[in-house]
């Protein structure tokens, strides 16, 4: 039985007069890939959001097994959260985009400086050697994730494929033990999708990374994860593993859609000799 | 007693002419979410056009008005067009340096007028050096009309971004500009309206200040204090603005009669951080927030 | 075309990255060393100016090009570096004392300014900096007892070690040496995780914070150390003019420092070098072509203006990147002749989306 890592007990966030999250509580185990599906606004990206601390709940905590034991991740600061070992991708591609892809990597290793500011000023060897570390460590996310082509480009200029794997490769470079991806396929065509599959398996097999992630590609959720919880409107549909929840009558309804549906779509086949 | 009323008066009134040119900037910020701080010296030239107008042309009072409005609001239409539109891509400094260049022209180019961009003139209004006298207040006509026409032209433009499809058009074209090129709004067409239309409003401010300041070439130095009046009622608020510069105005005017020398000229300043302090997004503004 | 052959991670550290680097910028210094005895004495002050203003530059553009935090009422950290200095050499105090000391209240000031950058953005944060600049402006022009109030101070030359500084040369030598440091000093943070975090900071406000860093912290220590470059510059321009009053630091030479780091290259250290040339040059090309012009316009009072304004705008038009944007794009095409593309450094077009909703 394997330790529990991040636990959310009765969250929810409340913005003006939506409930954006109801009373959503659920367990994440260390070393598993857990992932959050529903339709769009079920509310899944805002428990990312509440789990990296940009937004605070409205009742409700969250408990994450630190470094030093357990503690309440709801009253933690938010530039806290990354040094605790919990790394992000966002949505909508939050890169810093007027630096290059190495530049992004390396700031993503913030967590892991060991000079201050004075330091920093007078470039002292000891900040010359936790750079070259530095870039070694991030030298060995570049590998990979196969971004040695893009190491020097700058963020603007890439296709959006390639900085949705920036974004991956950023967190891993915090060398976090919780990351939290959000969407990691959405806008990938079919081989960049198969790749992510095979990364996300990597990182949690190699590296030994928890992941929590929100994903729409259903053939992509079956390969890779361990359990999955189903949302809508805020609320929890339905928590188990993968076949589990794609059988679940409350999910199928709200999400999935039954297969029948799309038979009575299908337009009625024109047989030959029939046309004038 | 009665010098606070006068003072809250005249501070009303001076108010009323922050509040016009902090219109316009919140005009043209709705619009293309762009700072224009060229605001100050669109309010001089729509003066001195009035001026122009009204001395060389000879044309009566109210044809001068509406013909320096109009070819300011003109000018304002030809300006997003020339120099605006082409760097809409680019980060909000750029664009605020780009308009502090062209309040430098203008107010460059009408100093080098011979003769005229020198002087100081007097605008040969019809209620000039007017005064009612009510209540034991001496009341200055030049300030009423200012009160006044703030009043009228405020409710024009309530109507306006109410009630018109224009003005719909253009809220929706702030917000999301891409959407509202799919809707068929013609979205680089309205950014040129905003920016006649605010164009339009620092003439009609420059026309009700000159009887009071006279027309010079640095009278746009005024739309300094403007921006504090934008800021206290939250960049992005129509009636925020005026409301931001009836209580700069009216804070100023005060401090300069009952506080020692100089606290006049930083009140605006002062009361502009104290918002910030209390309220970061100004009186009505909108909390800054990004998605993600 | 020059390919760089990379065998060494130190290399991409390294402040001068290849061979090409440490010539010119050594053939650089050495003119510089050499400046006084090759240039007459009025352009040695002006070269002097230029290496004043760079260091106040480098210093806005810590702030605004590279932590994306805009102040526009920077003139007021020159002043309040100029004053501190004039007050404490009259005093007695050696050069040394006095920088450092107009330097830490110059920070001082610097982060009681940046206080309003923790909660507000963009715009709002302009306006809380320009009124700074004004509060501060005033404050200098009232405080009669130290500051003299509008009718100035003269402030006397600058002793290091017992010997006064007191010609143009000797004092060319100080500001020379004082921007290099201050040069390497910039150079260092941004090759270092602090300089990075600044840059974090400007591209996406989020994302640093989800990357670890502290958003209040770095902010602050970018107005501090912004605010104390700008106050050793006005330490430096007090001496270099021997007289100051608070006029020298009003909006206008806000506006001056901005306009100096945007028409140089938002965003680069060559760009603040580049800009305060600009600066000191502009005057002076005027008055040289002044006379070729018919007297309506060369003699006009406006002019100055007007050509400021024309410049800014059509720098803000056609090379966004600046000064320094120019010379890479100039370079690029020497470089990869013939084969330079035309859209190489075309940004995308980007359809404006309103950040304002919730």
């Amino acid at each position: 039985m394997s330790t529990v890592l991040l636990s959310a007990n009765q969250l929810s966030v409340r913005f003006g007069g939506v409930l954006a999250v109801k009373e959503v509580s659920f367990e994440v185990r260390a070393g598993e890939v857990f992932t959050l599906i529903g339709p769009n606004g079920a509310g899944k990206t805002t428990v990312f959001n509440l789990i990296s601390r940009i937004y605070n709940p409205t009742s409700g905590t969250i408990d994450y097994a630190g470094p030093q034991g357990m503690l309440r991740l709801t009253d933690q600061p938010p530039h806290a959260v990354a040094a605790l070992g919990i790394a992000r991708t966002f949505q909508n591609i939050e890169l810093f985009e007027f630096a290059t892809v190495l530049q992004n990597l390396l700031i993503g290793r913030h967590t892991q400086r060991r000079s201050n500011f004075w330091q920093d000023l007078f470039f002292t060897p000891s900040v010359r050697a936790v750079e070259l570390e530095a870039r070694q460590k991030a030298e060995e996310v570049i590998e990979f994730l196969e971004l040695q082509h893009y190491r020097d480009s700058l963020v603007a200029g890439l296709p959006y494929g390639v900085r949705k794997v920036v974004e991956m490769a950023r967190a891993l470079c915090a060398q976090p033990r919780l990351i939290l991806l959000d969407e990691p396929s959405s806008g990938l065509n079919v081989e960049e999708t198969d790749d992510m599959a095979f990364w996300i398996q990597d990182i949690c097999q190699e590296l030994g990374v928890t992941i929590l992630m929100v994903e729409h590609d259903m053939s992509l959720v079956s390969k890779v994860s361990d359990r999955v919880l189903a949302m809508n409107q805020g609320e929890i549909l339905a928590l188990g593993t993968s076949r589990e929840v794609q059988s679940d009558p409350g999910v199928i309804e709200a999400y999935l859609g039954s297969v029948s549906d799309v038979s009575s779509l299908r337009r009625p086949v024109v047989r030959s000799g029939s046309h004038p | 007693m009665i010098q606070f009323f006068q003072m809250t008066l005249s501070g009303i009134s001076q108010g009323c002419i922050y509040g016009l040119i902090a219109l316009g900037f919140v005009l043209i910020y709705k619009a293309t979410e762009t700072v224009s701080f060229a605001q100050g010296e669109l309010m001089m030239m729509g003066a001195f056009g009035g001026l122009a107008a009204m001395t060389w042309l000879g044309l009566p009072y109210w044809l001068a008005v509406l013909s320096a409005i109009a070819a300011m609001t003109l000018f304002g239409v030809i300006l997003e067009r020339v120099v605006i539109r082409p760097i809409l891509g680019q980060p909000a400094f750029s664009v605020v340096m780009l308009t502090i260049g062209i309040g430098y022209v203008a107010r460059g180019l009408i100093t080098m007028l011979p003769n005229i961009g020198t002087e100081t003139h007097v605008l040969p209004v019809p209620y000039k050096d007017e005064i009612w006298k009510a209540a034991g207040l001496v009341i200055n006509v030049e300030q009423v009309v200012v009160i006044g026409a703030t009043a009228v032209l405020c409710a024009l433009l309530f109507a306006l971004f109410r009630y018109s499809k224009l003005g719909i058009a253009m809220q929706a074209a702030s917000q999301n500009q891409l959407a509202a090129y799919y809707m068929g709004i013609p979205v680089r067409g309205l950014n040129g309206v905003a920016w006649g239309l605010a164009a339009a409003v620092a003439a009609i401010a420059g026309l009700l200040l000159a009887p009071i300041t006279f027309v010079h070439a640095n009278m746009g130095l005024i739309g300094l204090k403007a921006f504090p009046a934008a800021v206290v009622g939250g960049f992005g608020s129509l009636p925020g603005a005026i409301v931001g510069g009836l209580i700069i105005g009216i804070i100023e005017s005060l401090s300069g009669f009952y506080l020692p020398d100089g606290f006049k000229d930083i009140a605006a300043y002062v009361v502009v951080l104290l918002m910030l302090v209390i309220k970061p997004n100004g009186l009505f503004g909108e909390k800054l927030r990004k998605k993600v | 075309m020059r390919f760089r052959f990379k065998t060494d991670y130190e290399q991409d550290i390294r402040l001068a990255k290849h061979g090409g680097h440490q010539f010119w910028y050594g053939a650089l210094m050495v003119a510089l060393l050499l400046a006084p005895w090759v240039i007459p004495e009025y352009w040695l002050a002006q070269l002097t100016f230029v290496l004043i203003y760079s260091i106040a530059g480098l210093g806005l553009m810590l702030l605004a090009g590279f932590t994306g935090l805009f102040s526009l009422g920077h003139a007021a950290f020159l002043g309040v570096g100029a004053y501190t200095e004039a007050v404490l050499t009259n005093a007695g105090l050696p050069f040394p004392l006095a920088l450092s000391c107009a330097a830490g209240l110059s920070a001082a000031v610097g982060l009681v300014v940046g206080l309003p950058a923790l909660r507000v953005r963009g715009i709002y944060l302009g306006m809380a900096t320009l009124a700074f600049g004004f509060i501060v402006e005033e404050g200098l022009a009232r405080w009669d007892s130290v500051t003299g109030g509008n009718s100035g101070i003269q402030i006397k030359a600058p002793e290091i070690v017992g010997t006064t500084l007191s010609s143009g040369t000797q004092f060319y030598f100080l500001c020379l040496l004082i921007t290099i440091l201050a040069t390497l000093a910039i150079l260092n943070i941004l090759r270092s995780p602090t300089g990075r975090a600044f840059v974090a900071i400007r591209d996406s406000e989020i994302s640093a914070q989800s990357m670890g860093i502290h958003l209040a912290r770095y902010k602050t220590l970018s107005f501090a150390l912004s605010a104390a470059l700008a106050g050793i510059a006005g330490a430096l321009y007090a001496h270099k003019l021997q007289f100051i009053s608070p006029d020298q630091f009003n909006i206008l030479q806000s506006i001056d420092l901005l306009l100096m780091i945007v028409i140089g290259g938002l965003g680069s250290v060559h760009g603040a070098f580049l800009g305060a040339i600009f600066l000191i040059a502009m005057p002076q090309a005027i008055s040289i072509f002044k006379d070729y012009l018919p007297d309506t316009i060369g003699q006009a009072p406006g002019l100055q203006s007007v050509v400021y304004g024309s410049v800014l705008v059509a720098f803000v038009l056609f090379e966004p990147m600046g000064l320094y944007g120019r010379w890479l794009k100039v370079r690029t095409y020497l470089e990869t002749f013939p084969f330079y593309r035309k859209g190489m450094f075309k940004r995308q077009k980007s359809f404006q989306k309103s950040d304002r909703l919730r």
